[in-house]
């Protein structure tokens, strides 16, 4: 098992003959996944890697059964695509642009909520199942199958720390970059559920940073419901309050959002927080051996 | 980005949100030109907070005093930032304070309205002292703000009669402002009650760069450095800070902790540089450039982990910018043997683990 993507889903690119939409494709389509149709508006009847190009998602799904989205539509087009995918009905749309503006973001999570869909990102690197399905721009030689969820606000944070767990010998089930803004359609909660569920997933590793109180919310959802073992790590200890540091949702406003805080809600709700990114793989091996941490 | 006071209340007067009237200047000679009732008041147009306890709020009664006031508050600097204008308004004498805003909920992910009938202090101080003071109605994102959630409010703040209906027009009009200027915050604290109408007394107006394809004619952001603006012009995202240990790395994330580990072996980080993912070597020639440029910075520390980034690229632009100062480098990922070769060529090596990496910078930055 995983979560979100396994190698029964079936992919739409949006976007496919941009660059990263086409460079993206043929990478997701080396690791495995089934990339079943593309779309770009005018340009249907092309191909892009083999992969047919349609002219609107309508038609992509009734013509090749695709489930789930993969968008790269440039930030000012991008809540339209997004709409239509959610019309379309698929999931999880896993949304890679970034600079879409917050009103728009917004907008597209009400109505995935509405539609029981789920949005991925935006400004996100995307979902990857190890061994089954990669939906995103992840680097696809990282993963090996194994009992460890991650779900995470950085790129490549996320790369750093699957690398080390994979030199670890630790394999990974799924691996959730959830995104960088400050409204996205998926979150801690919702994937610490789901890794809940999930029966390959034996410990959950949060990467969190500065800024909102998502890692708060995890850190009540952990004490109140969640029985398998969480690690994390939050990054912006360092942070200044009221600079954006890099991701847009990354900011401390007043008194809200710092690291200090996230860090003692977690560790509050029996999380055992790594001081720096190294030192999640060696906490994750000392659970899976049974022995205790911290 | 935040607008100025002086823009944010501009915007408000085509909105139909009651401001004092007022001119911004430049000169202290201006102001015996303006026709304006006095007293007034002068503030100092800045975008940091706290300029009512630095002095750049104040009272004058004549044109003599206002001229020297206005001299006084344009030669201040507000941490760090200089005054450049001074908005000067038609002093009212303030009766009650309230506060309203609109902004970003990011946990119910929708829009959110706060107000207050204790305005004039900040928000985060009243919902610590008096949360029951505090009134907030999250907005469905496909049905807006109603005007009946605005008199719904205003009743539970104590309003009555003209003033119920006067806030519940002006939240409305702040709801416009938010939805059409595509904000991430449009506030009004303190909205006064003088005279027995409500006025605008102060303005607070945060837009979404991201959403300014959709406002074109939006004034350049000028709580950025000037280093801070160069980077943008070059897709760098740059925050400057205070210590004397130059920062890169590609991803927000990988940069913050990279900054963190700095911090964590005793060093302190001169600026956070994200080259963002798949940097050409061309923006990383412009990224240690503009690091490198801040006064005081001792050693460059750059902290790559290829994924869409080449770390061949990544080289080929450390070698082209010939850092002065002692670098620190850790290249793992995409093309890594490529990107080691090309720095082995230039005399420079480079590290596979983050954290012996940030110890040497920080060693390195005690040496020289």
């Amino acid at each position: 098992m995983s979560i979100l993507v396994d190698e029964t889903t079936r992919v739409l690119v949006q976007g496919i003959t941009g660059y990263q939409g086409a460079f993206h494709t043929a990478r997701m389509l080396e690791f495995g996944t089934r990339v079943v149709a593309g779309v770009t508006p005018g340009r249907g009847g092309e191909w892009v890697h083999g992969v047919p190009v349609f002219d609107t998602v309508e038609e992509a799904v009734q013509a090749t059964g695709a489930t789930a989205s993969c968008v790269f539509v440039p930030a000012r087009f991008a809540s339209d695509a997004v709409l239509e995918a959610v019309e379309a009905g698929l999931s999880p749309i896993v949304v890679i642009t970034e600079h879409i503006p917050v009103h728009d973001a917004i907008r597209m999570v009400e109505a995935a909520r509405r539609r029981g869909v789920h949005i991925i990102g935006p400004n996100c690197p995307g979902v990857t199942s190890a061994g089954k399905c990669k939906i995103g721009i992840m680097p696809n030689h990282l993963f090996r199958p194994g009992p460890v969820g991650l779900a995470s606000r950085s790129g490549t944070l996320t790369y750093e720390i699957v690398a080390s767990l994979t030199r670890a010998g630790i394999g990974q089930s799924t691996a959730v970059g959830m995104g960088g803004d400050p409204v996205i359609g998926t979150t801690f909660v919702e994937l610490l559920e789901a890794f809940g569920q999930d029966p390959q997933t034996e410990v959950v590793v949060l990467v969190g940073e500065i800024g909102g109180a998502a890692e708060e919310e995890a850190a009540a959802y952990i004490r109140d419901f969640v029985r398998k073992p969480v690690v994390a790590y939050v990054a912006g200890r360092t942070a200044p309050p009221g600079k954006r540091m890099g991701h847009a949702g990354a900011v401390i406003s007043g008194s809200e959002g710092t690291a200090q805080a996230k860090i003692e809600a977690l560790q509050a709700a029996g999380v055992a927080v790594a001081e720096l990114p190294s030192q999640v793989a060696s906490l994750v091996a000392r659970i899976l051996a049974g022995r205790p941490v911290g | 980005m935040k607008l100025h006071e002086y823009q944010a209340k501009q915007l408000f007067r085509t909105y139909g949100i009651p401001v004092q009237r007022d001119a911004v200047i430049e000169h202290p000679e201006e102001i015996p030109g303006l026709s304006l009732r006095y007293p007034l008041v002068l503030k100092a147009q800045v975008l940091v907070g706290g300029r009512g306890k630095a002095g750049g709020i104040q009272l004058a009664r004549t044109p003599e005093e206002a001229v020297e006031r206005a001299r006084a508050i344009l030669g201040m600097e507000i941490r760090g930032e200089r005054v450049r204008r001074v908005l000067v308004a038609e002093a009212v004498e303030i009766e009650q304070e309230h506060y309203l805003a609109f902004t970003v909920d990011r946990s119910a992910r929708r829009l959110v309205f706060v107000a207050s009938s204790m305005g004039g202090v900040d928000i985060e101080e009243i919902a610590r002292t008096h949360p029951e003071l505090v009134h907030k109605v999250v907005l469905d994102p496909l049905e807006g703000f109603l005007p009946f959630q605005a008199r719904q409010v205003a009743r539970r703040m104590g309003l009555r009669g003209e003033s119920l209906v006067q806030f519940a027009q002006i939240a409305h009009a702040l709801y416009r402002v938010c939805v059409d200027l595509d904000a991430e915050l449009v506030e009004i604290n303190p909205l006064a009650r003088a005279e027995g109408k409500l006025v605008a007394v102060d303005a607070k107006v945060v837009v979404d760069e991201n959403a300014r394809f959709r406002h074109p004619d939006l004034p350049e952001d000028e709580e950025a450095t000037e280093l801070e603006r160069m980077a943008r012009r070059y897709d760098l995202s740059y925050v400057e800070l205070s210590g004397d240990i130059a920062v890169i790395g590609n991803g927000a994330g990988l940069v913050m902790s990279t900054l963190d580990m700095v911090a964590h072996f005793g060093g302190r980080p001169a600026n956070f540089l994200d080259v963002g993912g798949g940097a050409s070597s061309e923006a990383m020639r412009h990224a240690v450039d503009i690091v490198l440029r801040k006064p005081g910075v001792r050693v460059l520390f750059i902290n790559i982990f290829g994924g869409i980034t080449r770390c061949d690229d990544i080289a080929r632009g450390i070698v082209a910018a010939r850092p002065a100062v002692p670098t620190i480098i850790r290249l793992v990922g995409t093309n890594e043997e490529e990107g080691r070769r090309i720095l082995e060529e230039a005399g420079m090596a480079a590290f596979v683990d983050p954290e012996e990496a940030a110890r040497h910078a920080v060693a390195s930055a005690r040496r020289s």
